[in-house]
């Protein structure tokens, strides 16, 4: 091993701060810098930051590798008690075990793997289990200013509470086991402003497309994504983390919205949120957690929430979207040649003539659920959506719960039997088709509109054709059949009658 | 992990952008529990196309990848580098690289090299007039070379380093095993816990 001292140099060397872990009343700069601040180990010249991880979430399919990691080296965890596993990518959603005899091998040695390094485990049929971005902040583990990673981009989700959470790959899975740390290079910041009020019917998820529509899917690139404004503290912790989720979708490597008395209401009381005395002096510490009014951010971008209006996506990467009241676009009209070629590919790929009316566009299939849209408050938008009325004739509606817990919580509400009369498949709780690791597959050609985070060529079965949709136009679109917004369906009443 | 100065290969021309993670292996090939074996996945659905890039004789064998803007975005699965690497690529080059994939590579020691898009034009154009160009890499000069073209790329100065020594995060963060153990005596005591 060459001494570090041959490492190249870099010209400021800033000394991490004072040792002291969350005293970010007394430095300067946005929400992302005091958390990455109060969270150096150790900082050296021309070398990435070591930063303290306060959590680290683990699932079956980025894991196995890194645990593999640790016995060769014959290491063990380092802090079994900030470390909590789940099964979440490849669990059916319907009774009974897993049949795909890889998939249960793969989640069979997680269970292997927790019991052998002392990891607590939510597994399958668990009442806690469930997609671990939906786990962790239902039992209060996510909470203000902490560093959070999982090998799963969709990490960004945490940070709706002001945390600063991000996916990691396998090796930084090992590292974090060994070493509760990771070396880290400063990320960028930028401030996504979104001010006013949204109208009746336009959702998180409508704000999180139009801005991956607007900066693209690496325009975030390098940067965590702060998102404020009047706009975003109306909106609830679940609803919030619909936005940070999609963060990655920008290329960012995580989105943060400063905690406020949202965020305290929604923690107060859960399983792992702090009581007592303790919940006092962490409340203390919190309400200074935001950037300061002089902060400056290396990017802003700015989105009138009144604008907005429900958004869907025509292509096959999230910055592909346009509202659900144009048309499909026309690639040989884009500046870009980049874009251009990616347009006519994509249409290709999704079978789209340019100019279509995105509110033409049949589908076979609805997914309600995924990390990004799983929730209570999703399935009961969904809900009231479909409430009397039918799925369309030849569509199919998969209701996938987040967790187990949403989907009691869902059951005692008895929307279980609003999606069931409907028409709607009423499932078991994972990760299902956003990503199609189990059985819950589109077959060829066939097109969705999906709650979930991305319309990848292939992401929910080969050859499958996916567009990006809020829980509300999900719902709508089941009960008309093509793209379409609640305000599309005919009133209930006159509908029975 | 090996060291990596410089590396000769037959460049690959990949003409698209926004290439995912999900493209590059997609979902289905990440059950396994092992980090080799994955080279059947790379690029899985293209590959069923026999007009994509690798299906001519005369890539199949390369191992510089040459891809378009917003190269491995997506999901953060490190199988995406695995299935690369099996496959044979030591360097991926494009004008520019999703984050997750960019650090995954570098612990790897899977070159992601950033050129200008337009050098990525100019070799895209020599690797399909030449179809089995060599392309040399070289990490200490930070340029390309294929042919005439000579193309300088960028890449972060610790990452340099430690593939240059072929060093192993791990190891080097656990000489601080003391620093790590002083921050956690300053950690607040309402931090969570997962286990009492």
């Amino acid at each position: 091993m060459a001494p570090l001292g041959v490492a190249p140099s870099c010209s400021v060397v800033r000394p991490p701060f004072g040792g002291q872990s969350w005293r970010w009343m007394d430095m300067a700069g946005t929400l992302a810098e005091k958390v990455w601040e109060s969270h150096v180990v150790r900082r050296g010249e021309g070398e990435p930051d070591l930063l303290y991880i306060d959590l680290h979430l683990l699932h079956e399919v980025t894991s196995p590798q890194a645990f593999d990691g640790l016995r060769l080296s014959g290491r063990p965890v380092r802090r079994r008690d900030l470390t909590l596993a789940t099964e979440d990518h490849n669990v059916p959603t319907t009774p009974g075990p897993i049949t795909d005899p890889v998939s249960r091998t793969q989640v069979e040695t997680l269970r292997r793997n927790c019991v052998e390094f002392g990891v607590r485990l939510y597994p399958m049929g668990d009442a806690e289990q469930g997609i671990v971005h939906v786990v962790g902040p239902q039992l209060g583990l996510t909470q203000p200013g902490m560093t959070i990673v999982c090998g799963d981009s969709h990490t960004s989700t945490h940070g709706a509470f002001g945390a600063l959470a991000f996916g990691i790959g396998t090796s930084e899975v090992e590292h974090v086991l060994a070493t509760q740390t990771l070396p880290l290079t400063p990320f960028r910041t930028m401030a996504i402003t979104v001010d006013g009020e949204l109208a009746p019917g336009v959702t998180a998820k409508d704000i999180v497309l139009s801005v991956i529509a607007k900066i693209g899917t690496g325009g975030g690139q390098g940067y965590v994504l702060e998102f404020r404004g009047s706009a975003i503290r109306a909106l609830s912790m679940e609803a919030r983390m619909t936005v940070c989720n999609m963060s990655i979708e920008a290329g960012a490597r995580a989105g943060m919205i400063a905690p406020d008395e949202t965020t305290f209401a929604y923690l107060e009381g859960r399983d792992h949120a702090p009581s007592g005395a303790d919940w006092d002096a962490a409340l203390e510490a919190w309400r200074l957690l935001r950037s300061d009014d002089d902060a400056v951010f290396d990017d802003e971008v700015v989105l009138d929430a009144a604008s907005l209006t429900p958004f869907v996506t025509w292509g096959t990467n999230p910055g592909q979207g346009a509202p659900l009241g144009s048309a499909v676009p026309d690639p040989e009209l884009m500046p870009d040649e980049n874009d251009k070629a990616a347009a006519r590919r994509a249409l290709e790929y999704m079978g789209l003539a340019p100019g279509t009316p995105l509110r033409d566009v049949h589908v076979d299939t609805v997914f309600l659920g995924s990390c990004t849209n799983g929730r209570i408050e999703d399935l009961r938008a969904a809900a009231e959506v479909v409430s009397g009325r039918r799925v369309a004739d030849g569509v199919r509606m998969l209701v996938v719960p987040g967790s187990a817990r949403v989907r009691l919580q869902a059951e005692s509400e008895g929307l279980h039997e609003v999606f069931t009369a409907a028409g709607a498949e009423w499932r078991l709780p994972g990760c299902s088709m956003c990503l199609g690791m189990n059985p819950d597959q589109l077959a060829p050609g066939e097109r969705s509109a999906s709650t979930s985070n991305r319309n990848f060529e292939g992401r929910q079965g080969k050859g499958g054709r996916t567009h990006l949709v809020s829980p509300l136009v999900a719902a709508a679109t089941a009960v008309r059949g093509t793209l379409s917004s609640p305000s599309d369906l005919e009133d209930v009443t006159e509908a029975i009658a | 992990m090996d060291a990596f100065t410089s590396h000769t290969g037959i460049g690959v021309p990949l003409r698209r952008s926004n290439v995912d993670t999900d493209q590059i292996i997609p979902a289905e090939y990440l059950k396994r529990v092992s980090r080799s074996g994955f080279e059947d996945g790379l690029f899985a659905a293209w590959r069923r196309d026999e007009t994509f890039v690798l299906n001519d004789p005369s890539y199949a064998a390369g191992s510089v990848l040459v891809a378009g803007p917003d190269f491995g975005t997506g999901s953060s699965r490190e199988h995406a580098v695995w299935a690369l690497m099996n496959y044979g690529f030591r360097v991926v080059i494009s004008s520019r690289f999703a984050d997750i994939f960019r650090g995954n590579s570098g612990k790897q020691g899977l070159l992601t090299a950033q050129c200008r898009q337009d050098d990525v034009e100019l070799l895209w154009k020599l690797l399909e007039n030449h179809p089995g160009t060599s392309v040399t890499v070289d990490l200490v000069s930070r340029t390309v070379t294929a042919g005439d073209l000579v193309a300088s790329f960028e890449v972060d100065d610790y990452t340099r380093w430690r593939l240059l020594e072929g060093l192993d995060d791990i190891s080097l963060t656990l000489r601080h095993k003391g620093l790590i153990t002083a921050y956690e005596s300053s950690r607040p005591r309402w931090r969570p816990r997962v286990t009492a």
